[in-house]
């Protein structure tokens, strides 16, 4: 029984939507639907990551590039250009697409921790982009981004954002059980193990690796422009250095190469500062310890660990 | 079917191999054997598109796929298995061998990610055909399993199986039977003489000699990375060249032990 949830993707799906449906009936105040809403917005960026790191077994350190494209393109789309935001949120995510498509031919090339340059030499171009452009983007202090509106309606708020964020993860989540239980996400996770056997069995390496890249591009926009229309403001921060290896900590913390992982990561990077604002001065080193435990104890990530370990007996 | 005219490659100036030519037939099967460090698995990288070679020319059917990456040449029916075992450790058996029929399948990323009921049917006809090709190795029973906790005989099946799956015109065998001991051996043997009976041509590189010289059709001999024979496997046995470079040697080492 444990054993058919942890393997079958879509039981995991199906749970998410159940707790996504329940959580705000129990959670006391509206404090905590904002803090849900921002763990489903992170769980949606690393969703998309698990897939190019988990699956394909490729690394970026640039994420935050994608998310920040995403953010920038809500706030700077309605302010500056007219574009109603919705319309700015699917524009910014086929940029992000784009982008990730056109620099991730040369770049996929790369291996190991190449490629981990490499991405991180693009976050960086992107970020300082996003910080130099400042009649566009208001420079390092940002710029206010509007709120949400759809046929009319405004959207604004934790217990909205809450099911939208909520939603989208639970079908991100979907998309992504999809990807990984058809050709392409055999060939993925064929490519992660041995990239020289998936070349002889017929498998484009390149394209796939590319396929990858873009769609994990993509999640992290939504999830990025998400934030922003949630915040109501965007800095280059957004789309920061940190900002990447956050995602990519959430990823292996959680567990690469599972969709449950990348929630559970982003729950728990998300969350734990929250509760550690407690001990004050010592939040960081608690969180630091707590991050290093966690890897020593679990060195698959939280979720395969102790999936192996409930489902060896 | 397969022909490699003149391949010649080096590596730092070290020549790994030199003017070697080779012509296989449709349905033959076709061993490379020679010592250690022959240039045997180098030839096959040469012949599989893993590597380009410095000289020569390699034809599949009437076609020059001379520097052809792997993944096209798999299109045009060359698979192969390898001497290192490259099983995707993280996958189930018959998934292993379900990616081995990534090219006879619907590859619209954007159905995938939706999962249109014609996803699922392929999905399904996929999964059976791995189970078929499982069981046409002798594998039954396994396809759930995860390939990293198979035997290491079963592995080398595992990878004929997920090579064959491509539905090859010419499957390369890069030392099937290294590792197994008699039993899988014998497995192993059967196998290969049912994919060459259905008409795939199959080049092997062994070292188990009892092996080669029983299925072989032909035997192609290297030594330090030139030909020194060509021939049948009692044409090859009785070679004075190919005693005194291997299977002299070879013998001798064996008598040795004895």
């Amino acid at each position: 029984m444990i054993r058919r949830f942890f393997d079958s993707p879509y039981a995991v799906v199906v749970a998410l939507a159940v707790i996504v449906a329940v959580l705000p009936l129990v959670l006391p105040s509206v404090y905590y639907l904002r803090v849900a809403a921002l763990v489903s917005i992170f769980a949606i960026a690393v969703v998309g990551l698990n897939l190019l790191m988990g699956f394909a077994g490729q690394v970026s350190l640039g994420h935050a590039g994608f998310f920040g494209i995403g953010a920038y393109a809500v706030a700077i789309g309605p302010t500056h250009l007219g574009i109603p935001s919705w319309a700015a949120l699917i524009i910014g995510a086929a940029a992000a697409g784009l982008m990730a498509f056109v620099v991730g031919r040369p770049i996929l090339r790369l291996r190991g921790h190449y490629l981990a340059v490499a991405t991180l030499g693009l976050g960086l171009l992107i970020a300082l982009v996003f910080t130099n452009e400042a009649r566009f983007t208001g420079g390092p202090d940002g710029m206010p981004v509007p709120r949400l509106e759809v046929f009319g309606f405004r959207v604004f708020g934790p217990r909205m954002w809450y099911w939208i964020a909520g939603i989208t993860l639970v079908i991100g989540a979907w998309i992504a059980a999809n990807l990984i239980a058809s050709p392409t996400g055999r060939a993925l996770r064929a490519i992660h193990d041995s990239e020289t056997a998936a070349r002889v069995l017929g498998v484009d390496v390149a394209r796939y690796k590319l396929i990858a890249f873009v769609i994990s591009a993509v999640y992290a926009a939504v999830a990025g422009a998400y934030l922003a229309l949630f915040d109501g403001l965007v800095t280059p921060i957004t789309a920061g250095f940190l900002r990447s290896i956050e995602f990519v900590t959430m990823a292996v913390l959680g567990g690469l190469g599972s969709i449950l992982g990348s929630i559970v990561g982003a729950a728990l990077l998300v969350l734990l500062p929250q509760v550690l604002t407690v001990l004050h001065e010592y939040e960081h080193i608690a969180l630091g310890l707590i991050m290093m435990l966690v890897m020593i104890f679990l060195p698959s990530g939280i979720v395969p660990t102790l999936a192996a370990r409930l489902t060896r007996r | 079917m397969l022909a490699a005219s003149n391949i010649g490659i080096s590596f730092g100036g070290l020549n790994a191999l030199t003017d070697v030519s080779l012509k296989v037939e449709r349905g033959e099967i076709f061993a490379i054997i020679g010592p250690n460090g022959a240039g045997k698995t180098t030839l096959f990288n040469i012949i599989s598109g893993l590597y380009a070679p410095s000289s020569g020319r390699v034809s599949l059917g009437a076609e020059d796929v001379t520097g052809l990456p792997p993944h096209l040449l798999a299109r045009r029916g060359l698979s192969r298995t390898f001497q290192n075992l490259q099983i995707f450790f993280r996958m189930s058996a018959a998934e292993n061998v379900m990616v081995g029929r990534h090219l006879h399948e619907q590859r619209n990323v954007l159905a995938h990610l939706f999962t249109l009921p014609s996803v699922l049917r392929q999905n399904r006809a996929t999964r059976d055909a791995a189970e078929e090709l499982l069981a046409f190795v002798g594998l039954t029973d396994v396809g759930g399993r995860a390939a990293g906790t198979l035997p290491y005989g079963a592995l080398r099946r595992l990878e004929i199986a997920r090579a064959f799956a491509t539905e090859p015109k010419v499957l390369l065998l890069d030392e099937p039977a290294a590792g197994c001991n008699p039993v899988e051996t014998a497995e192993i043997d059967a196998v290969i003489q049912k994919i060459a009976a259905r008409g795939v041509t199959v080049v092997l590189v062994e070292h188990d000699m009892k092996l080669v010289m029983k299925i072989s059709h032909r035997i192609h001999v290297l030594d330090q990375g030139r030909t020194i024979a060509e021939g049948t496997a009692a044409e090859v046995r009785a070679n004075q060249a190919v005693i005194e470079a291997y299977l002299g040697k070879h013998g001798q080492r064996e008598a040795a032990r004895a």
